[in-house]
């Protein structure tokens, strides 16, 4: 039986599609069966990030209505066995997305797989509403940037009030994940630090995803970054907090890019 | 350029930091208390306010207005029902 997984953020560009593809093929590199959902219908982007969007044939929306069977709309991965994707609908009309559809869509799942993870849209409306319905945990993205935090306080607001599991009295299990991470700057004051953003909103963290380049170098060749370089910072983090969300206990570290010296006195063009 | 210039540290960046804690530190204070009161409680009240009222005088439910204003240390509820002209004295006056 599948753990459903949201993960979420409120704003837009916090890192919640890079986060769902480093944090799905790190599940299926521990040997997990995973599925990832891109709930952005008209702006998916998943399959990108995942180099997958030459495959693409049927989507959410058709699963939903019934013009494909599931089978028929996931999308393997060519690298790892264990991921499989199901994109969302660039051409339909969102509205098609139905609260009944998706939960008989990821009910079928759940017996096929050890993780779902929904990739929400931006925003807090009918589809990141429908991103979070069927969630037992969820991972809240977070850039250490006041709009940023606002939102998501907003986001774990909604997950306590408007998730399946809240309306049964129950807890959808929320993670922070601060993204988009500069040590350097939040040591001199310039940034909010982690202290700084789980003081404000009160949930355990998962990780911390230093900035780096290899995510946009991963992104570009369309390849999970914990994948793409796995020997990378971000990569690092990810996989950290991926064995966090698995029961692990890890020390919470951000991880960096290990320069030499010679680096260091070349100055910031070598970063 | 003196070569003692090359070392010497940048001017430092003024921390900010600090103050955006404390600004998000205020405003989501405020904004959990707006939703974790139940939404409708000022509908409900409006509701009630105007059957008990109507049970004496005929109201135009539109000129009932009940609002909330949420101070630092108290907050008040605002009650303001326009009664028509001419409706029965005896009703004024009982408190």
């Amino acid at each position: 039986m599948a753990k459903v997984l949201v993960v979420t953020s409120g704003k837009g560009g916090v890192g919640k599609t890079t986060s769902t593809a480093a944090i799905g093929a790190a599940l299926a590199q521990n040997g997990r069966k995973v599925a990832v959902i891109d709930f952005d219908v008209g702006l998916r982007n998943l399959d990108l990030v995942l180099g997958a969007e030459r495959r693409v044939v049927f989507d959410l929306i058709n699963v939903v209505q019934g013009i494909a069977k599931l089978p028929q709309a996931l999308i393997r991965d060519k690298r790892l066995e264990n991921l499989w994707l199901l994109p969302a609908s660039q051409t339909r009309d969102k509205d098609a997305l139905t609260e009944e559809g998706v939960g008989r869509v990821i009910s079928e799942m759940r017996d096929n797989f050890d993780w779902i993870l929904c990739d929400s849209p931006a925003g807090i409306e009918r589809g990141a509403l429908l991103a979070m319905r069927f969630a037992d945990e969820a991972i809240i993205v977070t850039n250490p940037e006041v709009s940023s935090v606002r939102d998501s306080d907003r986001i774990i607001g909604m997950l306590d009030a408007k998730t399946a599991k809240a309306e049964r009295g129950e807890q959808v299990a929320k993670h922070i994940l601060i993204s988009r991470f500069d040590r350097a700057r939040a040591a001199r004051g310039e940034m909010l630090g982690i202290e700084d953003v789980l003081e404000i909103l009160a949930i355990p963290l998962l990780g911390i995803i230093p900035e780096s380049q290899d995510v946009l170098r991963a992104s570009n060749v369309g390849s999970p970054v914990t994948l793409n370089s796995p020997a990378s910072a971000p990569a690092r983090a990810y996989a950290d907090a991926t064995r966090r969300l698995l029961g692990e206990t890890i020390p919470m570290t951000v991880p960096s890019d290990r320069k030499g010296l010679m680096n260091l006195l070349r100055g910031r063009r070598a970063a | 350029m003196s070569i003692f210039r090359l070392f010497a540290s940048r001017p430092a960046a003024p921390v900010t930091a600090p103050i955006a804690r404390e600004r998000l530190q205020i405003l989501l204070a405020h904004e959990r208390g707006l939703r974790d009161e139940k939404p409708d409680l000022l509908m409900l009240l409006r509701e009630e306010i105007l059957a008990a009222v109507s049970r004496h005088v005929a109201l135009d439910p539109d000129k009932v207005i009940v609002r909330m204003e949420r101070g630092k240390h108290v907050s008040t509820l605002e009650v303001d029902v326009e009664l028509p002209n001419g409706f029965e004295r005896s009703v004024a006056v009982a408190s």
